[in-house]
């Protein structure tokens, strides 16, 4: 494999990490709660997907689909029932129902689904490659990842600075009580913010799953890639946590390329570097 | 309201003369009984390996060290606002540098427990700058990562088993000071003996631990933590020093914690990777014993110790099903009695073992709190 | 004849701490009332209890015959009444017409106020629209502030303050406008500390004195002493 080979493929697997990352970016941008259970509810995302696929027989775009509504309405309602009442100065209640969410949700994946390793069959999509050019050709489903990825942030850039609920999410980050004023209903504003954020998830779980195969004990790892794309970019800059995922996938291609057992560590270090050096991420917003 | 202005003018106040005299007190009666108890029940644990069952033993090494490791989370995160999920990283390198010292210095591993805490605590020192970047909520995942990153770190050391780990031999730990003469002293076979010997070293640690924590808890420096985290505005004006106080904490807490890790592992004999830096086994385990028991409060970690110990008997047969029933319990506690089992009890009761606030009252009536 | 806005011995709290006590206040349709009263006083709590901010007894408030001393901030503006608070608190993340069309969020309420009309209203604010509104002058935010209001077309206009901390002709800008937003049906609280401004622009008035009303009435009736002895007490 060549050195420009090992450059795509981390860009590529950039791709999927910034998909990881945009839902713990979103709700941490506008309710400043950090969701320990991100990457397990990003695993739980996966086996709907698998369980719609196979059980109802359902083709995976419309499993998806549903999985994605499905999510939407499940972080709706967990805010409101959950997360809402722990929510305040103190970030101990928030990280700590999370936190217990994620070993929750970790351990009853096991219990329902067991610990083998799955994958969500996508047919020949999986396997086809596309040539970009000469003797340079790209798996067609990580490729697929990485549009997917550019779409959904061009997609959440959209929502958060074209739409009046983009409006009502940035004025309620700055100051939820003057928010109320202009007759944004607060709780509203952050269920649909925590469902946005598990439905746009359900991408990362899909792409996840089309990908590589997956056992429900990798959700932590899911959550600290994820995070690792999100204070790499920068926080509070969307497209910046595409360039985090990107600059994470690159590093964990280039050490698996010297070691393989490399690969992550090369990924941790690059955002211990990242803190070092930069510690507001290489591309900050504007506004703090 | 910042610590410097908690103080009590009555010394120098002009009082009339028919004045009740108010005093400040930091003991309530039954904390002091409690402290009378609290001594007698410790020399009791430390004589029970006379009578006492190697199993119990064994259940009584995992109680002691689980409770330290609560009570020194609950310190970091409860009260230093330091919400960490990467403590296994500390039990993992204090177990590691156990390792290390016994399999490669030759060291004796009495000596090399302490070895271990430095160890950890230096790793500490030089994290501590990096992660406390982060903003509030995102030190705990960084904390994670950091972890992580020193289990992957750890792997690569082939001379300590790589990724699959490795086991010290019997024969490694037979010199270790002491062990002939609890086997001599208690009739017991050297591993057993070895199993006794961590049980005096975990009991030792919780003592000591709980101790400490609660004298810092009183000291200056605790109570001008507590204020800063209670108190935006009295956090900025003790601002600097409360970050000293808070890096110092870290690193303290890092060199207990990888005692304890050193101590886990000196019985256990065999160490990977994936065990010593379990996020389960470590920090999960610590935090739901301090959520159920009660954060914030000296007492909670030992009651939620001992609810997990009889849960463990009950469910740990279950495996994934005890983790679920855990967290659920710890989700809902958290939800509908945030004090934990311990904090609703107290105000029940008005239960005080371990008194940190100061109490302002007249000799007979009941204190009010500053 | 009931008025628009009819509050009856409002009381409110912040946890123990009561900051205003039995407050009687009406507002007719279209008019404008000045409350006035030192700093501490309860002006900023009172209009914070009528906009939603601090809860009260549901009958407390009434808008247009409505209980609404319990209704959430983001109800209420949907019923009409808008705050312009204190310190402007506007929207850093957001543009200066951004700034303006979150006013709208609860809905298009009946005419006038529109962007245009705010436009038409403070024109320099249409040459700023993309900006930032940090880098706007004071007066220019209270602008933004009082356009973000109206943005919900109100019947009511709680204004708390809109001349602090401005350069007194900036100041007689902003106040100039008053009476184009009354022409447009919305009556109009004026919260001052200063008095005479205040009485000016208005049809009647409230002192407020340690959260209680010390007097009220028209400001041609009263004299000077009577008013200094009802806001700093006797
Ligand atoms: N958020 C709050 N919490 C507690 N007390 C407050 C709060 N806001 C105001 N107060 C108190 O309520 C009283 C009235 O304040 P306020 O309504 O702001 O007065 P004014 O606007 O007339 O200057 C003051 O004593 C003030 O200290
Ligand atoms: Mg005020």
């Amino acid at each position: 494999m060549s050195g420009f080979d090992t450059i795509i493929e981390g860009v590529l697997l950039g791709g999927v990490y910034a998909l990881f990352a945009l839902g713990l970016s979103l709700i941490f941008g506008i309710m400043r709660l950090v969701n320990l259970a991100h990457g397990d509810l990003i695993l739980f995302a996966a086996y709907l997907v698998l369980s719609a696929t196979i059980a109802l027989g359902l083709p995976l775009a419309v499993a998806s689909l549903l999985v994605v509504i499905t999510m939407f309405v499940l972080g709706f309602v967990l805010q409101r029932l959950v997360l809402e009442r722990v929510l305040g100065d103190d970030i101990l209640p928030p990280l700590l129902v999370t936190f217990g969410l994620s070993v929750v949700i970790q351990n009853g994946l096991l219990l329902g689904y067991g610990a083998d390793s799955r994958r969500l069959q996508a047919g020949a999509f999986e396997s086809s490659s596309v040539v970009l050019a000469p003797g340079l050709s790209v798996g067609l489903a990580p490729l697929t990842a990485l549009v997917t990825a550019v779409a959904a942030v061009a997609l959440l850039q959209l929502i958060f600075y074209r739409t009046s609920l983009g409006r009502a999410f940035r004025a309620t980050a700055d100051n939820p009580a003057i928010a109320q004023l202009m007759g944004v209903n607060e709780r509203n504003v952050y269920a649909i913010a925590v469902g946005l954020s598990l439905a746009v998830s359900v991408i990362a779980a899909v792409v996840l799953g089309i990908r590589a195969s997956f056992d429900p004990s990798i959700g932590p790892a899911r959550l600290l890639y994820a995070f690792e794309a999100v204070i790499i970019g920068g926080l509070g800059s969307l497209w910046g946590t595409l360039a985090g995922g990107i600059v994470l996938g690159l590093a964990q291609a280039i050490g698996g390329r010297i070691n393989p057992e490399w690969q992550i560590l090369a990924g941790h270090l690059a955002f211990l570097v990242v803190l070092m050096v930069r510690p507001r991420g290489l591309f900050p917003a504007r506004r703090t | 309201m910042s610590v410097e202005s908690i103080h009590i003018p009555a010394a120098r106040e002009q009082r009339p003369a028919d004045a009740p005299v108010w005093q400040v007190r930091v003991g309530t009666r039954l904390s002091r009984f409690a402290a009378v108890a609290g001594i007698a029940l410790i020399v009791a644990l430390a004589a029970l390996p006379a009578i006492a069952s190697r199993n119990l033993i064994q259940d009584l090494i995992f109680v002691f060290t689980m409770l330290t490791l609560a009570q020194l989370w609950n310190v970091l995160a409860g009260w230093g606002g330091l919400v960490s999920v990467g403590q296994q990283a500390f039990v993992g390198l204090g177990a590691y540098a156990l390792f290390a010292g016994i399999v490669m210095a030759g060291l004796d591993p009495v000596a090399a427990i302490s070895l271990a805490g430095l160890f950890a605590a230096l790793v500490a020192a030089v994290l501590g700058p990096l992660l406390f970047r982060l903003e509030g909520p995102y030190f705990a995942i960084g904390s994670w990562v950091a972890a992580e990153a020193l289990r992957l770190i750890c792997a690569q050391f082939k001379s300590l088993g790589g990724g699959t780990g490795m086991s010290i031999s019997p024969g490694e730990l037979s010199q270790m000071v002491g062990l002939k003469m609890v086997q001599a002293l208690l009739g017991l076979r050297p591993a057993a003996a070895r199993d006794v010997l961590v049980y005096w070293l975990a009991l030792l640690l919780a003592v000591l631990v709980t101790l400490g924590i609660y004298a810092f808890m009183r000291s200056h420096h605790g109570l001008a933590l507590a204020a800063s985290r209670d108190n935006a505005a009295a956090a900025r004006s003790v601002g600097v020093r409360t970050a000293r106080t808070r890096y110092v904490l870290w690193i303290a807490v890092a060199f207990a914690t990888g005692m304890v890790g050193a101590v886990v592992y000196l019985q256990k004999a065999r160490i990977s990777p994936d065990a010593a830096f379990s996020v389960t086994d470590w920090t999960a385990y610590v935090i739901f014993i301090v959520v159920i028991g009660g954060v914030r409060t000296i007492e909670g970690p030992m009651v939620g110790v001992l609810l997990l110990w009889g849960l463990v008997t009950y469910l740990a047969q279950f495996g994934s099903l005890y983790l679920v029933v855990l967290g659920t319990l710890a989700i809902l506690i958290m939800l509908f009695m945030p004090t934990g089992v311990w904090g609703a009890a107290a105000r029940r009761w008005q239960l005080q073992l371990f008194p940190t606030q100061r109490w302002l009252g007249r000799s007979e009536s009941s204190p009010t709190p500053l | 004849m009931t008025a628009l806005l009819n509050v009856t011995a409002l009381d409110a709290f912040y946890g123990d701490f009561q900051a205003l006590f039995g407050i009687d206040f009406e507002l007719n349709e279209g008019e404008a009332v000045a409350v006035i009263g030192a700093n501490g006083a309860g002006k900023s709590t009172m209009l914070k209890s009528l906009a939603g901010l601090v809860k009260n007894r549901p009958d407390a408030i009434r808008l247009a015959g409505r209980a609404i001393g319990d209704a959430s901030a983001a109800s209420i503006v949907r019923l009409g009444l808008a705050l312009v608070p204190e310190g402007r608190q506007l929207f850093p993340s957001l543009s200066v017409e951004e700034n303006l069309l979150i006013g709208a969020y609860g809905g298009e309420r009946s005419a006038p106020w529109d962007l245009a009309a705010v436009y038409r209203m403070f024109p320099v604010l249409k040459e700023r629209r993309r900006g930032d509104v940090t880098a706007l002058s004071g007066g220019q935010q209270q602008m933004v502030a009082i356009g973000r209001a109206l943005m919900s077309n109100p019947s009511v206009l709680l204004c708390d303050e809109i001349s602090l901390g401005l350069a007194p002709i900036v100041v007689e800008d902003i106040y100039r406008m008053l009476p184009q937003i009354r022409s447009g049906g919305t009556a109009i609280v004026l919260v001052e500390q200063d008095i005479a401004r205040a009485l000016r622009a208005s049809d009647r008035f409230y002192c407020l004195q340690e959260g209680r009303v010390t007097l009220s009435g028209r400001p041609r009736d009263v004299d000077q002493d009577t008013i200094r002895a009802a806001y700093f007490g006797a």
